[in-house]
């Protein structure tokens, strides 16, 4: 049985990572299972300099889900670089940074400083839908993804996942805008804007009013999404959205998904994502699957 | 360091309506817990309800193993929780938070509390007397119907105010009051020893020779913080907020740095950092 799997250039140990902003740098989760387990652990939403966030409350729980507006509090590529970094590549898995910012140039900017760091890939994100500036705003056409990735393509050597947001009406021409631009891969689904009214207060529950929606909640969304970006673009893809289980994983992974990411579901049980590897494995021995890609993109639509 | 552990339910009791006190074998989660410590239960394994409920640890009995929690149903997570059986697993992740309660420097300790905030205030009481602190407890109520632990509290107090809103038992009015006449009292019996007695505290001499620490519901923590902060005492509140992972990992739960300016804020996050703060770094 065979579950390794190249990646855009990266070579993971099996098709499991855990998701930007649902794994910290990986230090809490440590206290609870060897890192090394995983293929790849993708990094919090870093950006060059420091952001504090937004303000509570940031998360609130939804039908099988749940929302954050976090406002991608990170403390900057050079904290993480001296902090992070040296702590997490004691580990045997690979190292994916999530890069966000607000402008091209910031992007640039910390790619650059990026593609100096001993890291495995960057995840561009073009998608997170609670700051301002950047990211979404950048992500929902296939105009501004195409030109981010372009320019950060200019800069960066390493293997360039690009992630994608579910907030568009076109998802496959999004993917073609960062394939376009010379995306080495795509991840989707990043979460999927949404509101929850108190309805005792008649407020809003997250003080920035509007969050992203992730959980269970939305893996229907992120099957049909992956499918569709896959039937677009040559690139792979980093499928990702709701799971919680290895049979969440194969779903994704038969709609298109040549690895897929492990996100809120570290939340409601800190060892979802090595669950989710051995029930990969269980897959893999009960259909008779010798290597885990063959079954990338083998849904047979009616 | 927490762990992920099935606590088996060996006792459960509903205390007053609607709010549950259960205990659980937890050997793990005893040996490390301190108070101020609180854990995430989920409830069952299955997608819905979706994340962990954070409830505060009541009771760390370290000889039996036996961890304490106690909880009011408040939605459908807290309800399917209060549907345990004796007998069974509970999933529970745990002892969670760094920042416990810091008393060690002081004699005596002013505990204040309301509602169903007074939970995590046992522990800390029981671990203060159990250093030979003198403890004086204030928790307030809205009406009789709602006053709950009287006799554990009384046990481990030097003194036991309780009050009502309403004044439908014990005393009328808010524990606050009560806890603000006290200090003043012992302000003028101790304003000579406490000038040695603080000098070394947190790089901040405080007035008076007793720390206060606090959980309740916003108001009183408010009330409270503004009375520390004005005359200068060490104060401690425990306090909530909306959580995510409970680890650290999500920082949904954050609170205001006071020394944050308001239009670029920073924050502390209520799960790692803490749930105990001291009263003069967080804006609530």
């Amino acid at each position: 049985m065979n579950t390794k799997i190249n990646f855009a250039g990266i070579e993971m140990k099996n098709p499991v990572t855990v998701a930007s902003g649902t794994f910290g740098y990986g230090r809490e989760y440590s206290n609870f299972f060897d890192l090394g387990k995983l293929g790849a652990v993708i990094t919090k939403g870093t950006s060059l300099k420091p952001k504090s966030g937004n303000k509570p409350p940031r998360v609130c729980e939804t039908a099988s889900g749940m929302l954050n507006s976090i406002g991608l509090q990170n403390p900057g590529v050079e904290y993480f670089a001296q902090n992070d970094l040296p702590f997490l590549r004691k580990f045997d898995t690979k190292i994916i940074v999530n890069a966000c910012g607000s402008t091209i140039d910031e992007y640039v900017e910390l790619c650059k400083i990026l593609n100096t760091l001993d890291i495995d890939g960057v995840e561009l994100n073009l998608s997170c839908p609670n700051v301002k500036a950047g990211c979404m705003a950048f992500g929902s056409s296939y105009e501004g993804v195409k030109t981010v990735t372009k320019e950060v393509k200019k800069v960066l050597d390493k293997p360039l996942i690009v992630k994608l947001t579910p907030n568009v009406s076109d998802i496959a021409s999004i993917a073609k805008g960062a394939e376009d631009g010379g995306a080495d891969a795509v991840s989707l689904i990043n979460t999927l804007l949404a509101m929850k009214i108190d309805i005792y207060k008649r407020k809003p529950v997250l003080a920035n009013n509007t969050g992203g929606l992730s959980g269970p909640a939305i893996k229907p969304v992120a099957v049909r999404m992956v499918y569709q970006v896959s039937q677009a673009v040559k690139i792979p893809i980093m499928g990702l959205g709701g799971i919680m289980t290895g049979e969440d994983a194969i779903e994704l992974m038969l709609a298109g998904a040549k690895v897929v990411s492990i996100g809120a579901g570290n939340f409601a049980d800190p060892y979802t994502s090595i669950k989710v590897i051995e029930g990969i494995e269980e897959y893999m021995k009960k259909c008779n699957v010798e290597n885990i890609e063959d079954i990338v993109g083998k849904v047979e639509m009616n | 360091m927490p762990i992920q552990t099935f606590a088996k339910l060996i006792k459960k009791e509903e205390i007053i309506k609607d709010v549950f006190k259960f205990s659980v074998e937890a050997n793990e989660i005893v040996k490390t817990a301190k108070p101020g410590n609180f854990i995430e239960i989920r409830v069952n394994d299955q997608t819905e309800p979706f994340l962990r409920r954070p409830i505060s640890i009541y009771n760390i009995n370290k000889e039996a193993e036996i961890l304490e929690f106690i909880f009011q149903i408040k939605g459908n997570g807290t309800n399917l929780l209060s549907k345990k059986q004796i007998g069974d697993k509970i999933d529970i992740l745990g002892p969670l938070g760094n920042g416990t309660f810091k008393f060690e420097k002081y004699n005596n300790i002013a505990i204040i509390g309301g509602g169903i905030g007074i939970f995590p205030l046992y522990e800390l009481a029981k671990e203060a007397k159990a250093q030979g602190k003198k403890v004086n407890t204030y928790l307030g109520f809205r009406n009789k119907d709602l006053v709950m632990l009287e006799k554990e509290f009384k046990e481990i107090s030097d003194k036991l105010v309780i009050t009502t809103d309403d004044g439908s038992y014990a005393e009328k009015g808010f524990a606050i009051d009560y806890l603000k006449k006290d200090m003043e009292k012992e302000n003028t019996a101790t304003e000579e020893t406490n000038a040695k007695e603080t000098q070394a505290e947190d790089e901040q001499k405080f007035k008076y020779s007793t720390c206060i620490c606090a959980c309740g519901p916003l108001p009183m923590l408010k009330a409270v913080q503004k009375y520390a902060i004005e005359n200068n005492i060490n104060c401690q509140i425990s306090l909530e907020e909306k959580m995510g992972c409970g680890l650290g990992v999500c920082l949904g739960c954050a609170v205001k740095k006071a020394s944050s300016p308001k239009d670029n804020p920073e924050y502390f996050h209520v799960c790692k950092g803490r749930p105990v703060f001291n009263a003069k770094d967080v804006e609530i």
